[in-house]
Parts: structure tokens; C-alpha cells; sequence
């Protein structure tokens, strides 16, 4: 029943670094950049929310609604105004802005928030499941959060493989001037990009915040950090590759805290991505890269 | 006034000029070759008509509007196709979806389809690949969904780079029965080429480009005959 137990609250938490990994895997796959600010737009939505229910007095719905609003737009306007100038420039001078506005990000949380953790309530308001006689308590955050990032993912693959819109951004994603050349702006498809991966972190942080309630200015760093190694475990650039990394880095990540060592089991994450990238450099469902002479 | 009209046009990569002071003309149904070595600009020239380059100085008018800082999305919208060097066809997408992607700013479904059923007819290989994923096609099959691709757009201009590349002697003269073709249904066609002899048999005209200059122009057929041509780029 252990095992059970600390299997499904990993599918959880992984599911959450999912939904991250999908905002640094899609950007990366249309812009080639690494946005390092992506955990801490996980952040300001964690505070939208915290913001928007506790001191507001909003519905939880709300405040959710709310944060995807703002992250999305917080999202759309870091590209326009730290990325787009850097469109031709070399990508470590696109690295370190990256990393630049994720110190903004966390500063100026820490101007307007304080440096105390505040005390997160949960969006979720579904009662624990108790199955086998007791033996194995599913919480309701952890049921919300496998659901509802399902729903998710399932729709994300819908609208890229399925959609006009979709397809365009895997055009763009494999080569940008071919897709010019047939009439796609590429600038707009970067900044849906954005906005979709922001909006996502703004779901994983009420998710987050809400199955680990503590929230400081610095909550999203270790999140944000992990759900990259996901998104490489799995093969950076690929949506599904992100999907299986995100979902099986929060298992690793579980059963190392539950029969090895809670203090280890990053330790544990790390190692395993090593070990994955040691034996397939491209990660889990990474494409080969066939350069064309 | 000519349907194409690039005047005076310099082009720079950094502090190299690409292209010298180059002017020409197309007009409407005329297929127009330009033809030269490798490294003479015939690619820059093309990326910078269809605005993926941008030019130093210079214009380029498309019916007698100016697109020099058209940006590259546009273009195809104002019935200007092109069909790059290399194919660069959308590997992981299907022959079908690269074929909708072609017709990316067209709205009118049922011309749309319209478009495609032309397109097959033009490419039967394509249609008996339709499901396929376009990275898993020869090189030929590539040039014809590349080609398919532009004619997708509807456009009363196609700008072709280098359609030959590559390709085994019976897929180039398929290719240029096909441009043949294009022409007769009266699309206009700026065809870049190394293959100078293939590309004047099928041009009504002809410029030569010499390290980012034009050095020669006129009638594809005088061209084939003149002494410097045919020592230069027809191998005789």
C-alpha cells in the first residue's frame, strides 16, 4: 500500500513538472531558447492566486482564471521585451538574459510580497478518497491535479497535431523561413508559444501551492529547475517527451523520498538524468538530429 | 511595367556585398532564368525578393507595388511563391499537411480543395503519398511536394531555387516538364538554376549572374548560343 500511495502522489507531482516542462520544451522546440524565467512565472501565478483568494477574498476558480490572465500576459510581454530584440543574437547572450529576468521576476516578488513564506489554501476542495479500508488516502489535490493535468495534455496534443494554428507551430519549430514563405508570422507564433507555456505555469503553480502549501518569491526556482530536467530527460523540443519526463521525474523523485532518503532524493533526480543522458543524449523520446549536407 | 521589378538592389552580409547594384525584370507569363555559378548571389537575390534577407539599398516592386520591406509572411499573400534551395519541406508533417501549409492564408476551403485535386493531378506520387511523413520522401518526391507546396498558395508568381539539385537525371527532366506546365497554365516563373542548359531550354529569358552582378541578359535561346555562355555555364 506504500508503494501505491507514494506511486500516485508521484504521478501527481509529476504531472505538475509536466505541465512546466511543456513551457520550456515548446518554446524551446519554436524559439531555441532556454527560458530560465519559466519557474518563476510559476511563481507570480502562485501569488495571483494567493493574492486573488486570500487576501481578495475570491473564489478559487477565480483567482485560477486570474493568474492565467496575468501569467499569460506577463508571459507574452518578457518575449517581447527580453527575447524578441535577441532574435539574431548569440543564444548564450539570450541564456543569460533568461536567467537575468528570472532574478527580476523573483526581486520584484520580494518587493511587493516580502520575503516570508505565506501560508497557501489550497484551490482544491475535494474531501481525501480513502480506498482499501483506510489503507491507501488519496487527497483531493492529488486527484485534481492528475485530472486536470490530463485534460490538459490531451488538449495540448489535440491543438498541435489536429489544429491549423498547431501545425504552424511545428512548421515553425522545424524551419523558420520555410514557414515565412508560406505566410505564417513567425513572431506571433512565438508569442502564442508564450502565452500558452505561461498559462500552464500559471495551473502548475496553483497545483503546486496547493498540494505544498508554502509560497515565497523563491518557489519556483526548484520546480522550475526539475520540470527543465524533465523536459531534457524527455527529449527537449518534444511535447509527449515532455509529458512522460515530467510524470516520471515526480515517481523518481516520490519513491526516492519514500524508501531511500528524503534528503537524497534530488540527488536521486539528478543522477537519474545524468544516467539517461549518458546512455541517450537526446533523452527519452528526443529526435535524432539528421543534419542534411 | 513588368509584374516583377527589382531596381538597383545591394545586398550585404556584414561587411561582404552579396549582391551588386542587380536589376531585371519579369513580366507577367514569362518565365525568367537566372542562371550562374556557385556563390554568384542567385539564392540572395531570391531570399531577398521574397523578404527573407533584407536589402542594403535598392527596390523591388510586385505590380507596381513596392515590397522591399515587405516582412517574409506577407509576401506569399500578394501572389508571390517560393520555393527554396533544398527543398525544406516540413519533415515531421505529412505530405497532405505540407500541402495545407502551402495554402496557409487561403481561406476559401472548397477552392482550397480545388487547389489540391491540381496538385495531385500535376504530382500523382504525392497523392499516393498523401499519409506520408514528408522526411521519409526521395529527393525527388521532396522537390515535387516543395513545388506542390508553393502551387498551393495559388500564386501568380513562383520563384523556383535550384529545382535540379540533387536529383537523378529522370527526376530533373520530370521537374522541368512540370515548370513546363506551370508556364503553360500562366503562372509567371523566376527560375534560379546551375543547370544553365535545362533552365534556358525552358526560359523566355534569361540573366546571368556573376559574383553578385549581372553580367549578361537577354533571350534564353541567344544565350544558348553565345560563345561566353556556353564556355562559362553550358560545359560545350
Amino acid at each position: 500500500m506504500k508503494f501505491l500511495s507514494q506511486l500516485i502522489s508521484g504521478i501527481s507531482l509529476g504531472s505538475i513538472y509536466s505541465l512546466i516542462a511543456l513551457g520550456y520544451t515548446m518554446v524551446y522546440g519554436i524559439a531555441k531558447m532556454l527560458n530560465f524565467a519559466h519557474g518563476d512565472v510559476i511563481m507570480i501565478g502562485a501569488f495571483v492566486v494567493y493574492t486573488a483568494c486570500v487576501t481578495g477574498g475570491l473564489s478559487p476558480v477565480l483567482g485560477v482564471l486570474l493568474a492565467i490572465v496575468v501569467c499569460t500576459i506577463l508571459g507574452v510581454v518578457i518575449e517581447r521585451l527580453a527575447y524578441k530584440p535577441l532574435r539574431a543574437a548569440a543564444s548564450l547572450a539570450v541564456l543569460i538574459t533568461a536567467i537575468g529576468v528570472s532574478y527580476f521576476l523573483q526581486n520584484m516578488a520580494l518587493l511587493v510580497f516580502g520575503s516570508d513564506t505565506k501560508q497557501f489554501s489550497s484551490v482544491v476542495s475535494l474531501e481525501p478518497v480513502s480506498l482499501a479500508n483506510g489503507n491507501l488516502v488519496i487527497t483531493g489535490e492529488t486527484i485534481v491535479t492528475i485530472v486536470v493535468s490530463l485534460i490538459i495534455m490531451i488538449a495540448l496534443y489535440l491543438f498541435v497535431n489536429r489544429t491549423k494554428p498547431g501545425k504552424a507551430m511545428l512548421a515553425v519549430s522545424e524551419d523558420k523561413g520555410a514557414a515565412q514563405l508560406m505566410g505564417i508570422n513567425v513572431n506571433g507564433m512565438i508569442a502564442l508559444t508564450f502565452a500558452i507555456g505561461s498559462a500552464l505555469a500559471a495551473i502548475a503553480g496553483a497545483l503546486l501551492c496547493s498540494a505544498y502549501p508554502a509560497l515565497s518569491p523563491y518557489t519556483g526556482a526548484m520546480p522550475g529547475i526539475k520540470a527543465f530536467v524533465a523536459a531534457v530527460f524527455g527529449g527537449i523540443g518534444s511535447i509527449p517527451g515532455a509529458m512522460v519526463g515530467g510524470i516520471l521525474l515526480g515517481i523518481i523523485e516520490n519513491l526516492s523520498k519514500g524508501y531511500i532518503s528524503s534528503q537524497l532524493s534530488d540527488a536521486i533526480v539528478f543522477a537519474v538524468l545524468i544516467l539517461v543522458l549518458l546512455l541517450r543524449p537526446t533523452g527519452i523520446m528526443g529526435k535524432k538530429i539528421n543534419e542534411k549536407v | 511595367m513588368a509584374m516583377l521589378e527589382v531596381r538597383n538592389l545591394n545586398v550585404f552580409f556584414g561587411v561582404i556585398q552579396a549582391i551588386r547594384d542587380v536589376s531585371f525584370d519579369v513580366n507577367q507569363g514569362e518565365v525568367v532564368a537566372l542562371i550562374g555559378a556557385n556563390g554568384a548571389g542567385k539564392t540572395t537575390t531570391l531570399h531577398t525578393i521574397t523578404g527573407l534577407l533584407s536589402a542594403e539599398s535598392g527596390t523591388i516592386t510586385l505590380d507596381g507595388k513596392d515590397i522591399t520591406k515587405t516582412p517574409a509572411h506577407k509576401i506569399v499573400a500578394m501572389g508571390m511563391a517560393h520555393v527554396p534551395e533544398g527543398r525544406r519541406v516540413f519533415a515531421s508533417l505529412s505530405v497532405y499537411d505540407n500541402l495545407k501549409m502551402g495554402a496557409y492564408t487561403r481561406k476559401d476551403s472548397k477552392e482550397i480543395k480545388q487547389s489540391l485535386s491540381m496538385v495531385f493531378e500535376a504530382f500523382p506520387r504525392l497523392q499516393e503519398r498523401r499519409n506520408q511523413i514528408a522526411g521519409t520522401l526521395s529527393g525527388g518526391e521532396q522537390q515535387m511536394l516543395a513545388m506542390g507546396r508553393a502551387l498551393m498558395s495559388k500564386p501568380r508568381i513562383l520563384l523556383m531555387d535550384e529545382p535540379s539539385m540533387g536529383l537523378s537525371p529522370l527526376y530533373v527532366t520530370e521537374i522541368f516538364e512540370i515548370i513546363e506546365r506551370i508556364k503553360q497554365e500562366g503562372t509567371t516563373v523566376l527560375l534560379v538554376e546551375q543547370n544553365a542548359n535545362k533552365a534556358l531550354s525552358v526560359a523566355d529569358r534569361a540573366y546571368v549572374l556573376e559574383t553578385g552582378s549581372i553580367s549578361m541578359s537577354g533571350d534564353a535561346k541567344m544565350l544558348m548560343n553565345d560563345e561566353r555562355v556556353r564556355k562559362a555555364y553550358l560545359g560545350a
